[in-house]
């Protein structure tokens, strides 16, 4: 059910960018309007999120038990896993950020001939980081549509991407990565009955306009070919705050577009807020320094007490005219 | 909101980044090329044309070249019929540069702009290069 939601509403931008598209009174909004709008909100529904986490406290350090925290000297301490000082934390963080650390602890449980066996699985690790990384480098890439003249890192990056040649334009290596591993996340989602079960259509929804971007992006450069020159001058438009739309952009151009519009607007309602909230993680970016240091609650403040003195120095004079036995007289 | 000072640093360094193309372009839009067509052989055809329709030649140029690289020297056919059943003779430097013999101003124009190096030039020479 999910799947059918989720493909429907990608299918559905696609068809309303597809008409949008190929009426060119439409192209400016397609082309100008949205992408500046979804960046719009990316930009400032990120940070407004962020601030939003930062505003609640965290306490008390949550020690994880992914590894020994520090203790007597005999005792062998997991520096990266459980760090007590601000080194390790960013050791620890730069392992979660570069290599999904958390990710490659995965371990799967299953039932052998009545035994429990744990043993490594790696292959969410493997599917997520190669995504991860190819998608990192195909947004760079996309730089040399945007600005001008072209850094050269991104020449390089382009240089080192299709080095096989393989084609003409060359078929990138990060395109087939990229595809590959969404396909492959994809297909872990329906196919292993236990993740099927507890994923909904917002973890649908991302994988497949993930795989629209990379479709509609592959077909742009080898099937329905559009003029490159017009899609640097629209982009570069974009990003000098001068934009033109040129008027021979395909419909195949603004499905795309659109695509990664959504992409960009969907991006800070959703679990794809991973990106920054991956920083934010207290049980990452925290020392465990629980036993070292007295970690205060914020928002402690000493209740008001009643003690017998005071309530004795409120009543004493009728309580002494009761005869009641006084402290103090 | 607690850890003010990192959060915002952080945020700072988040949209720095992802406003990369915004700032390095600094508001300046490169104009878009015009390849030039004016050279002495394009100017003496009475009817300018090239091999295919322009439309094609714009979007599609990179295959085409390709595909009859391959025709010619892994086939050893020579020979191309266009869409309009016109043949042509197979070669980059006697055909396609003939006319365009200025690639400064032809080919660099829009691939400098795109960013993209075709690998032509590892085997073939342009054949009008001043330093020749």
């Amino acid at each position: 059910m999910g799947i059918i939601v989720s493909l429907g509403a990608v299918l559905a931008i696609m068809v309303v960018a597809w008409i949008g598209g190929s009426i060119s009174g439409l192209q400016p909004i397609f082309g100008v309007l949205v992408p500046y709008a979804a960046f719009a909100v990316f930009l400032i529904g990120f940070c407004r999120k962020v601030v939003y986490w930062a505003k609640s406290p965290v306490p008390f350090r949550i020690p994880t038990t992914a590894g020994q925290e520090v203790s007597l000297p005999w005792i062998k301490w997991a520096k990266l896993d459980n760090p007590s000082t601000t080194a390790g934390v960013i050791g620890r963080m730069f392992l979660e950020i570069f290599c999904f650390r958390s990710l490659f602890r995965n371990t799967r449980a299953d039932l052998r001939s009545g035994y429990l066996y744990y043993s490594p699985s790696k292959w969410l690790w493997l599917f997520a980081i190669g995504f991860h990384y190819a998608f990192l480098i195909i947004a760079l890439r996309h730089l040399r549509l945007f600005v001008h003249p072209i850094p050269g890192f991104v020449e390089t990056l382009d240089a080192v991407d299709g080095m096989f040649q393989i084609g003409i334009p060359p078929i990138y290596l990060t395109d087939l990565l990229f595809i590959g591993a969404v396909t492959a996340l994809f297909c872990r989602r329906i196919f292993l009955s236990k993740v099927r079960f507890i994923s909904l259509p917002a973890d649908y929804f991302p994988l497949f306009l993930l795989l629209g971007i990379g479709i509609t992006g592959l077909l742009m450069r080898f099937v329905f070919r559009v003029d490159i020159v017009s899609v640097k001058q629209l982009a570069n438009g974009l990003a000098s705050l001068h934009p033109t739309v040129p008027d021979n952009l395909g419909a195949i151009f603004f499905i795309h577009v659109a695509l990664v519009s959504t992409l960009f607007a969907y991006f800070p309602f959703s679990k794809l807020m991973h990106m920054g909230g991956v920083f934010m993680s207290p049980t990452r970016n925290l020392a465990n320094t629980n036993r070292m240091k007295r970690h205060e609650n914020p928002w402690w403040t000493p209740p008001k007490f009643h003690t017998y003195e005071e309530y004795e120095d409120m009543y004493r004079d009728l309580m002494k005219e009761a005869g009641l036995p006084l402290e103090r007289e | 909101m607690y850890d003010t000072g990192k959060v915002v640093t952080g945020l700072v360094i988040f949209v720095g980044i992802f406003t990369f193309a915004f700032w390095y372009t600094g508001g300046r839009a490169a104009p878009r090329p015009e390849p030039k067509l004016d050279t002495p052989e394009i100017q003496k055809m009475a009817k300018k044309k090239c091999v295919e329709d322009t439309q094609f030649m714009i979007t599609t140029h990179m295959q085409l070249l390709n595909d009859l690289r391959d025709q010619a020297l892994r086939e050893g056919n020579r020979r191309y019929v266009n869409s309009k059943g016109e043949k042509i003779w197979i070669s980059l430097q006697n055909t396609c540069l003939k006319c365009h013999s200025n690639k400064k101003d032809f080919c660099d124009k829009c691939h400098n702009y795109a960013g993209v190096e075709p690998y032509c030039w590892d085997c073939h020479i342009d054949p009008n290069r001043s330093e020749l």
